[in-house]
């Protein structure tokens, strides 16, 4: 078990407990965080779990394949530490990780 | 390689270009015209502009598979689609049709498939057109949802801003009140149709606001797109007078030109730019001068007028068919209003306004247990995606608290996503928060009228008899 903070745009803070194994975007979805709406279920083809991972965590998460690549590069609000949700697999290593949100989801 | 018909089409996109500066752009498309006609007089018709009349459709189950045509534009109006469908889906998931009017073509049926699809931009081309027909020859007009990246894009990007939820947040309260004004000028006492009456209007000023477009003369933006996308040889609508269509592209670039430099001239006096679509477009390097490429130009108008018409308008009306096939869940709605948001993905699930989506591979690719080969063209169905009981429980009711309402396909998914999403979202769920605000029911009092077209699933008369809350 660990835990993920979420901060939403307007700063408001929540967090999310994990099982290594479960993706950043099914954690949000499951806690019913506002602000991921995970429209595709994880197929990485919709862009609506963008998180910005904060600069120290971000290496942990690994980096974005293409097709990830291909739809970050579609939001206006892409951070350099930007990830799709369903992309990061959760692993114990991320326990008290901090992710924001965009202000809005494409 | 490039198909012979696709060649002619770049060449003359390249002279128009060229001519651009010197032609007006209502003369050029006008000059097509004579010029498309007298090709037609001397070589004949590329492929004869089909002609659609209406029988009877058989029950699915006496038809062979290999003759199952869901190409058919009066599939939706008969209410066959759904049996059609569940037979491809349950037993030719990817199924071909060799002899459609409008040529040979796949048809991907399964959630799951069409997802696959969708993604893979790499094995199947969204050029150079995503209706399962043919524009009438002469007006191929280059539009993003109709390229690959990375074009596609380039012209995404710079106007995508127009529909942002940044700039969505700044129109939420005219949205709101225009909606208001539209139901508050309802007849109580007598039946109406609610499809010109509501859902028309109110995505036809939309439309004129995204635009900038003058106020009095949004209908023709109905109008154009209306007749673009019911071309009888591109998806089998009703409308197959070719002239017709280039009179109204040319009324279209001649409007359109004019909006265009008067935006310009009064940025050019010092005018702060505002946040329609022309302006943004005229603050992009990479589209600053779009207006010198005509067919670019009339093919993006074209894309966010059709994008924005056809579909909010049929979910503003099915919503209402829905909710009449599925009274419970009005008086579900009514107890718990807060369920607005999930419901408006419900009804853009089970209305699925457009169709499909075409794509053409770009190499063989094995699907479902047959070869695509490349060059074919391929159909993914969101339709039936979105009735897929692999994907979703019960998929034909009508469920406003579905819990994976918002999976639905009908925004397609990939690079091409819908990228009026958030704004359709926001305008279904301002009109039925006012609804919900001024009428105790709205009872449908005649069967809805369906349009002809095997690509907008969508209503033409919507007979309803409103109760106002007491």
């Amino acid at each position: 078990m660990g835990k993920v903070t979420f901060i939403e745009h307007d700063q408001t803070e929540h967090v999310a407990e994990f099982k290594a194994g479960s993706s950043v975007m099914q954690i949000a979805v499951d806690s019913a965080i506002p602000g991921i709406d995970g429209d595709c279920g994880g197929e990485c083809a919709c862009g609506t779990c963008h998180v910005i991972v904060t600069n120290e965590w971000f290496s942990k998460t690994g980096t974005p394949g293409n097709e990830e690549e291909q739809m970050l590069s579609m939001t206006p609000e892409r951070a350099s530490t930007s990830r799709l949700g369903c992309q990061v697999v959760l692993t114990d290593e991320m326990d008290g990780m901090t992710v924001h949100l965009p202000e809005f989801q494409m | 390689m490039p198909t012979l018909p696709r060649t002619f089409d770049d060449i003359q996109s390249r002279l128009i270009n060229a001519t651009s500066r010197v032609v007006p752009m209502q003369r050029q498309i006008q000059g097509l015209k004579f010029l498309m006609s007298a090709k037609r007089k001397t070589f004949g018709p590329r492929r004869p502009m089909p002609e659609f009349v209406e029988t009877p459709i058989p029950d699915v189950n006496t038809l062979a598979l290999e003759d199952i045509d869901v190409s058919n534009p009066f599939l939706y109006r008969q209410g066959q689609w759904r049996a059609y469908f569940k037979r491809l889906r349950d037993e030719a998931p990817v199924h071909y049709q060799k002899n459609s009017p409008f040529g040979p073509f796949w048809s991907v049926t399964r959630f799951e498939d069409i997802l696959f699809v969708d993604k893979s931009h790499d094995l199947f081309s969204a050029e150079p057109q995503i209706i399962l027909g043919d524009p009438p020859e002469g007006l191929s007009v280059e539009m993003f949802i109709a390229m690959d990246p990375p074009k596609h894009d380039v012209q995404r990007s710079s106007v995508q801003g127009v529909v942002a939820p940044k700039n969505l947040k700044e129109m939420e309260g005219l949205i709101r009140s225009r909606t208001g004004d539209v139901l508050d000028s309802l007849p109580t006492d007598k039946p109406f149709n609610w499809v010109p009456a509501v859902s028309k209007e109110l995505t036809g000023r939309m439309l004129a606001t995204l635009l900038d477009f003058p106020y009095e003369e949004r209908h023709k933006l109905v109008e154009w797109s209306d007749r673009m996308a019911g071309a009888a040889s591109a998806t089998g609508g009703e409308f197959a007078d070719e002239n017709a269509m280039f009179d109204d592209a040319a009324d279209m670039a001649r409007s359109f030109s004019r909006l265009w430099r008067d935006k310009e001239a009064r940025r050019a006096a010092g005018e702060e730019p505002g946040f329609d679509l022309i302006s943004l477009l005229q603050s992009n390097k990479e589209t600053k001068d779009l207006i010198n490429r005509p067919m670019e130009f009339i093919g993006n108008l074209t894309l966010l007028i059709v994008g924005g018409n056809d579909t909010t308008r049929n979910s503003m009306s099915g919503g209402l068919v829905a909710m009449n096939e599925f009274p419970r869940e009005f008086e579900k709605l009514k107890a718990k209003p807060e369920l607005i948001p999930n419901m408006v993905s419900e009804i853009i699930r089970w209305q699925t306004p457009l169709a499909y989506m075409r794509r053409i591979a770009k190499q063989d690719v094995e699907l479902g247990g047959q070869t695509i080969k490349k060059g074919d063209r391929v159909v993914m169905w969101y339709a039936s995606g979105n009735r897929d009981e692999r994907k979703f429980d019960n998929p034909d009711q009508f469920i406003i608290d579905r819990k994976d309402a918002r999976n639905h396909m009908s925004f397609g998914y990939g690079v091409h996503r819908c990228m009026g999403n958030r704004l359709a979202e926001l305008q279904l769920r301002i009109l039925w928060e006012e609804i919900l605000k001024r009428f105790d029911n709205i009872e449908v009092v005649e069967e809805p009228e369906r349009v002809q077209s095997n690509f907008v699933r969508g209503y033409s008369r919507l007979m309803v008899k409103l109760t106002p809350n007491s």
